[in-house]
């Protein structure tokens, strides 16, 4: 029953981790490049989406 | 199921520093690495103190890009403070090639005779009575280690400790967002390492220029995402056109976070942390190399004294937060204090503080010596510092 979703766009990700340093619910994880969201886990807070360097990260209504 | 005594969990300039102090102590060890490249891509501006750095290990030509010869910082109105060669060195010094310096590093703690893995990530530890199971994957292989013992040194995304029961995760108000584009063909002053205050161009941190060798630079920006309304990359794009910087050059795009708010407590039972994992990068400065590589040895120490005493009690393992916090971590705490200072300081104060500085011959480019300057010349402004600094 989610009305809204984390986004990444790929092309802009640096694959830093920024956003794995703040999420609570450990919902995502670096895969050495590749950023993987755990959407179960995931309650769209949007705390990522702040931290994220590279404007990589969105909420977006679904 | 192999059997270790420690597990590393990371391989930058923390994770090799203790593998390689373990392994001296005879203490059977292995460090994973999630990348399948040591050191690559780098999330750091990769200046470090020249005395720090030549105190810790026998510096390499190969591994140095470049040596500065001073620093400028300027105030958001573009006032400046000076620190020329003599002054210059406590802080920044060497620029380092972090992607050959921390290879050397971990071959440092291969000779003496740390196992390697890399492409290795760990992806969780299940905790026995009288050990650890720490679940590796090893490009797609799912297998499990044995350990006395877990070393997070896996930087500021850190789960290692999360595992093991500490609380890493960072507020918005305790780390910075970065992000630095390894400039070439830099027209620039480049035997200088160069740092813009100031909250209108970069909220809650800073902008810096780290000279690489051959017109080459690293030009990035920290921003602390409470205080930021747009990301990073759009305030460092926004700097660099301001100043007129030729980014028809860039070599390289790397970003980052770095914590910068100290944690009490990096260590619980069978479990150390160090370096970003463990939060020891400089709330000031953000630069966390030295720390992590000083967290390092002393995490190996205490770790090797560990499997010696087969005691990986919380208790026994505090010795290592004892021995970190009178190292480096009095210094953490202190520009902690320094930091909320700053960051509630509007501009114009700044602009007022820098200036006051102008004229004044500074005896050592540390926060220190430029701190205790400040409070000399603005004892008003700075009151609630004096009794930090001097």
């Amino acid at each position: 029953m989610q009305s809204k979703r984390l986004i990444i766009n790929r092309f802009k990700c640096a694959y830093c981790g920024a956003c794995i340093s703040v999420c609570k619910n450990n919902a995502n994880e670096l895969v050495e490049t590749f950023l993987r969201i755990d959407e179960n886990k995931c309650n769209c807070c949007g705390l990522c989406v702040k931290v994220c360097p590279m404007n990589a990260l969105s909420i977006e209504e679904v | 199921m192999t059997e270790y005594d420690v597990v590393v969990v990371g391989a930058g300039p923390g994770g090799s520093m203790a593998a390689k102090t373990l392994a001296e102590n005879g203490v059977k060890v292995l460090m994973v690495e999630k990348r399948q490249e040591i050191g690559s891509p780098v999330r750091c501006a990769e200046g470090v103190s020249k005395v720090e750095l030549e105190s810790l290990v026998e510096v390499k030509k190969s591994w140095i890009a470049a040596e500065v010869s001073g620093a400028k910082i300027y105030s958001p109105d573009n006032s400046v403070i000076v620190l020329s060669e003599e002054q210059a060195g406590n802080e920044v010094g060497y620029v380092l090639e972090r992607k050959i310096f921390d290879r050397w590093l971990a071959k440092q703690a291969a000779k003496a005779g740390s196992e390697v893995m890399v492409k290795t990530s760990a992806i969780g530890i299940d905790k026995k009575r009288e050990h650890l199971v720490i679940k590796l994957r090893r490009m797609g292989e799912v297998f499990e280690v044995s350990a006395k013992m877990v070393i997070g040194a896996d930087g500021v995304e850190s789960r290692v400790g999360k595992w093991m029961g500490l609380d890493t995760t960072l507020k918005l108000n305790e780390v910075e967002s970065c992000v630095q584009y390894l400039i070439t063909n830099l027209k620039y002053e480049m035997d200088y390492c160069h740092f813009w205050l100031g909250h209108s161009r970069s909220p809650g941190g800073y902008i810096w220029l780290f000279p690489k060798g051959n017109s080459s630079g690293n030009f990035g920006i920290g921003v602390m995402p409470s205080m930021a309304k747009e990301p990073a990359k759009v305030y460092l794009d926004r700097f660099l056109n301001e100043v007129g910087i030729d980014t028809s050059h860039v070599v390289e795009v790397v970003a980052g976070a770095v914590p910068v708010s100290p944690m009490e407590k990096a260590s619980t039972e069978r479990c150390l942390l160090v370096g970003d994992a463990a939060r020891h990068a400089d709330p000031i400065t953000g630069g966390g190399i030295i720390n992590a590589m000083k967290g390092g040895i002393i995490a190996g120490k205490v770790a090797a004294e560990a499997v010696k005493n087969n005691d990986f009690s919380s208790k026994f393992l505090s010795k290592y937060d004892r021995l970190w916090k009178e190292d480096f971590g009095k210094t953490l705490e202190r520009n902690k204090i320094l930091q909320k200072k700053l960051l509630k300081m509007d501009d114009k104060t700044m602009d007022k503080l820098i200036k006051s500085l102008s004229d004044s011959n500074l005896k050592e480019m540390s926060i220190t010596g430029i701190v205790k300057e400040l409070i000399k010349k603005n004892p008003k402004l700075l009151w609630d510092l004096k009794s930090l600094f001097f």
